[in-house]
């Protein structure tokens, strides 16, 4: 045990449920786990901490070979929502709580988190677009600097 | 099964010193538990924290999660991580006699 991870940063690209969960609990287990955390969020990864998108975040039911079901299918009208619902209920019972409700838990857990500069500019929005635990809007060799020491993981 | 001595009481533990059998928790095992975990004195609030897991633990089974304790209005997420620093739920779960928490939150 003497290599113990002591540090970790964590890069969200993507969008969609699948796109944003993965880095979220891998950065809240870090904390658990007494492991620094940063979350850096960029491209279509801002919508997890951008307010008018956080709450919204689907599952991508068309081109996502992992719901096993045909394209054709995902393309009715609702069945994104419905596919969502419906994962977001399974996974509220294993106590992974909605997306607004998980920054607010990882921020409150000790984890900073980002804003891509790049990304912001790019969509053109501020800092008050996004959460209040959002620490700061960042470029990649703040974010470097920030990362210093640990281990950096893209999602 | 290894065991650890705790005052007069033994108690059998796991290879991580959690308790194996719930049954031989005492209060005392607790404090020299939390001792050893780095916190130094078990506050009113710690044992606030510790009596609601265990209670939770004899009802399902279960060790219940960081976001649990947060939303029965225990304690609050900040405040667990400031009273068990370090790994909240698995040094609570440790210092109330329980098994290791199992859940990825």
């Amino acid at each position: 045990m003497e290599d113990k991870i002591k540090k970790v940063s964590i890069v969200v690209s993507r969008g969609g449920l699948d796109g944003v969960y993965p880095g979220l609990i891998m950065a809240n287990g870090a904390r658990m786990d007494g492991i620094e955390a940063n979350l850096f969020f960029t491209f279509f990864g801002l919508d997890a901490i951008t307010k008018k998108r956080m709450g919204k975040i689907k599952i991508a039911t068309v081109g996502n070979p992992g719901m096993h079901m045909p394209s054709l299918l995902g393309i009715l009208p609702g069945f994104s929502a419905f596919a969502t619902s419906m994962m977001l209920k399974t996974m509220d019972k294993i106590d992974i709580p909605p997306v607004p409700e998980f920054i607010e838990m990882v921020y409150d857990a000790g984890c900073k988190l980002y804003a891509c500069k790049a990304t912001v500019d790019m969509f053109k929005l501020k800092k008050e677009d996004f959460a209040p635990q959002v620490d700061s809007i960042i470029n990649v060799g703040k974010f470097y600097e920030i990362s210093a020491g640990g281990q950096i993981i893209f999602t | 099964m290894p065991e650890k001595q705790y005052g007069p009481v033994t108690v059998a533990v796991d290879g991580e010193g959690f308790l194996t059998d719930f049954s031989q928790w005492t209060r005392e095992v607790a404090a020299a538990v939390a001792k050893e975990e780095g916190i130094a004195e078990l506050t009113p609030t710690h044992w606030k924290v510790i009596e609601f897991m265990q209670k939770e633990f004899k009802e399902n089974g279960q060790v219940p999660s960081i976001r649990k304790l947060n939303k029965s209005g225990v304690i609050s997420t900040k405040e667990l991580y400031d009273l068990f620093p370090g790994g909240p739920a698995k040094k609570a779960a440790k210092i109330a006699g329980m098994k290791k928490p199992e859940g990825c939150v």
